[in-house]
């Protein structure tokens, strides 16, 4: 029993790279994405609120599978032909950035009104009220919220499957083919898995607020 | 609503009467309000208001909760627009600005020029929670008048002194009693050097045991002089003890207006007599 | 490049395999409803292990991939037990297992927002558990958590696509279908995008009334 965990662990290592650079670029390129997005939907320009706006319906409202095979699929047929890293990455980030803007702009707006007005009374200007006084305090609220969004994230990564990147899920199902009487601990070693690094990514965050909120509170 | 405003003692010009021996510095007044008028959306809470504040002036505003007492220290500040008439401090408008010889609405930058002149004290104290007490202090003439570390560090544990917090520099508001983030708040705006500060009902929002400490400091800084205020609060024996002028505001007009000893012991109005009985 | 007449022409057979998708969202939702409250009321238990064994068993399918979950459902559980589960059932039981654990969360912060008081009238009175929850309890913390319950409705019917995985016919399986017939992507994936996106859409439409309604409702 143990010898047969031991022969599936090299493919379970590739696949866990996989899935881990897949989430690290696309948790990048979504907390990037939800930071301009959340900022512009609070602008005082129409138009950028506008933009930020039709950017978090529609990516909001399509599913992310879909959305994966459109830019999988469908964009080299339009003439952009991307890898299938730049193509999960790409599709998360937009899906994921998406709903971290709209907590971005919230917490920026649970920031008391007060704050403001004492940075204004004492002549901030506007980017150093938004820099100096509301966002570090925004970012404090916004840190719950963006720990579970980093969990849906890594969550999601498993759809990269479909489009046959080798990650963990990918790996799995190799190994499924070859042992197939061990399928239930194939799988169950592969909920364990994601179990861990969704734990760990949750203390990562839980170390963060920590260390913002030290001493304050 | 303009007759309505007529019928009152007009307020034009500067009464101060000297103060603990500094006489008003200059002659033009460092606040001039000039019908100013307030609404919110049909609601007008402001109806043409006019007022002077001489140079190193302190004035209390009293009145009713409602009667838009806070409103007018929130115009000054820039918090709120007027809805029509002038704000001038120090002579020029805070709210329009020149532009090809014609009068326009003020852009930030101008607002942001007429702002070093003024400061101000918020009920709800508004100290940054995420900096320390001597950073809530030395944040803003560090990086809005540009001094230096040292500068700005001593100018800020100069003003914690002048409030009695020399001892708290360290710690974060949040570990801090309400007279004493009050306190810090009041040292934050000093350290500004504003020409006249907002004191806007500064104790209002504090547990009554800590009242004191806070009205002490602020008689204290009266006491030196050179700043004016414009002390919004619901604390009569304060008004009468710091100010130089006592102003009765209600339902959005200033109603009566003279020395705290003529205010408080010969009140003319029936609304200021009513208001005031409630405070024996 | 996009052919009208080409989309016109496979537009049918899409809008007839929303209906796999429809009814994958349905019955999943509705599983996901009732294992939900369930749950929430197991983690309200006097017992300590009951409490901890439903806590613990939701965090763990809250932090691993509903796409893993329904391939265990759908490959191992035949083989463990014997029985084969039709892959949309078993599509079914995965979504409606794997949100019944969020659901249960919104249940929670629906009971937690009662007052204290309303327990301790239904103790002074008398009522059985069951009557506690059934005409005390929930009547009050179901109605404002509606909105959400929308939400998570919305977030489902986006999952479906994953049903694709063990070979349910729906939305995106049918589209992959056409593509590997004709070799056309464009227009059968961005059809179903935009199905998605309008669908989404409206429903998020309805449960923003849904949550207007309730907030005067409840201000009032």
């Amino acid at each position: 029993m143990v010898s047969k965990w031991l022969e599936w662990l090299p493919l379970m290592w590739e696949g866990l790279l996989i899935t881990l650079q897949v989430t690290f670029l696309s948790a990048i390129v979504a907390l990037i994405i939800a930071g301009a997005a959340g900022l512009c939907r609070i602008s005082r320009l129409k138009w950028l609120r506008g933009l930020s706006y039709t950017y978090m319906l529609l990516f909001r409202g399509i599913s992310l599978l879909v959305l994966l095979f459109w830019v999988y699929f469908v964009l080299p047929f339009l003439g952009i032909e991307l890898s299938k890293m730049a193509a999960a990455v790409l599709a998360i980030g937009l899906n994921y950035g998406a709903f971290g803007a709209e907590i971005v702009r919230s917490s920026i707006l649970a920031v008391p009104k007060g704050q403001w007005e004492a940075a204004q009374a004492l002549n901030f200007t506007s980017a150093q009220r938004m820099i100096r006084v509301v966002f570090p305090q925004a970012l404090i609220r916004m840190l719950p919220p963006m720990n579970n969004l980093m969990i849906e994230l890594l969550k999601a990564t498993s759809l990269i499957y479909f489009i046959t990147l080798t990650d963990l899920t990918y790996q799995a199902m190799i190994l499924r083919s070859l042992y197939l009487p061990q399928t239930a601990q194939i799988f169950g070693l592969l909920l364990i898995l994601y179990f861990i690094i969704a734990s760990v990514i949750s203390l990562l965050a839980r170390l963060l607020e920590r260390k913002l909120t030290a001493g304050r509170m | 609503m303009d007759t309505a405003t007529k019928e009152e003692p007009a307020f034009t010009g500067s009464v101060s009467k000297p103060h603990q021996g500094k006489p008003a510095a200059s002659a033009v007044p460092v606040v001039s309000y000039r019908d100013v008028k307030k609404s919110y959306g049909d609601l007008e809470v402001l109806h043409g208001i006019d007022l002077d504040i001489a140079a190193g002036e302190k004035v209390a505003l009293i009145g009713p909760s409602g009667s838009g007492k806070t409103t007018l220290g929130r115009m000054l500040m820039t918090l709120e627009e007027p809805t029509s008439g002038v704000i001038e401090v120090e002579g020029e408008p805070l709210w329009q600005m020149e532009r090809n010889g014609k009068l326009v609405r003020a852009n930030e930058h101008h607002l942001h020029r007429m702002r070093s002149k003024i400061g101000m004290v918020f009920q709800h104290f508004n100290l940054f929670p995420h900096m320390k007490v001597l950073r809530n202090v030395t944040e803003a003439p560090r990086k809005v008048l540009g001094l230096d570390k040292e500068e700005a560090h001593d100018r800020a544990v100069e003003m914690l002194r002048k409030v009695g917090l020399e001892d708290k520099l360290d710690v974060y508001p949040s570990k801090l009693s309400g007279g004493q983030k009050q306190r810090v708040a009041i040292a934050r705006a000093l350290v500004m050097r504003p020409k006249i500060m907002v004191f806007d009902e500064v104790t209002s929002a504090l547990d009554p045991e800590l009242v004191g400490e806070v009205l002490a400091v602020i008689k204290e800084i009266a006491e030196e002089g050179e700043m004016a205020m414009m002390l919004i609060t619901h604390e009569m024996d304060f008004a009468r003890d710091v100010a130089d002028r006592v102003i009765f505001g209600a339902d959005g007009r200033i109603v009566e207006s003279g020395p705290p000893q003529e205010l408080f012991g010969q009140p003319k109005s029936d609304r200021l007599k009513s208001f005031l009985s409630r405070f024996v | 490049m996009w052919d009208w007449s080409y989309a016109a022409s496979i537009l049918p057979r899409l809008l007839s395999a929303l209906q796999a998708t429809f009814i994958a969202t349905a019955w999943g939702f509705a599983l996901a409803c009732t294992l939900g409250l369930v749950l929430a009321v197991l983690s309200r238990s006097r017992f300590v292990l009951v409490r901890l064994t439903v806590d613990g068993i939701s965090e763990f399918i809250r932090r691993t991939p509903l796409l893993v979950q329904i391939f265990f459902l759908f490959y191992s559980i035949p083989l463990l037990t014997g029985i084969s589960v039709p892959a949309l059932t078993t599509g079914i039981i995965g979504l409606g297992l794997h949100y019944s654990t969020y659901m249960s969360q919104v249940y929670r912060s629906g009971i937690e927002g009662i007052d204290n008081g309303q327990w301790e009238a239904a103790k002074a009175l008398n009522f059985t558990p069951v009557r506690t929850w059934s005409a005390i309890i929930l009547p009050q913390a179901i109605p404002p958590i509606l909105p959400i319950m929308g939400n998570y409705l919305i977030v489902m019917f986006k999952e479906t696509p994953l049903l694709a995985a063990i070979t349910v016919v729906e939305l995106l399986t049918t589209a992959k279908n056409i593509n590997a017939r004709d070799w056309r992507p464009f227009e059968p994936y961005t059809i179903v995008g935009v199905l998605f996106l309008v669908i989404s859409l409206i429903v998020a439409f309805l449960v923003g009334w849904l949550e207007n309604r309730m907030k005067q409702r409840y201000t009032r």
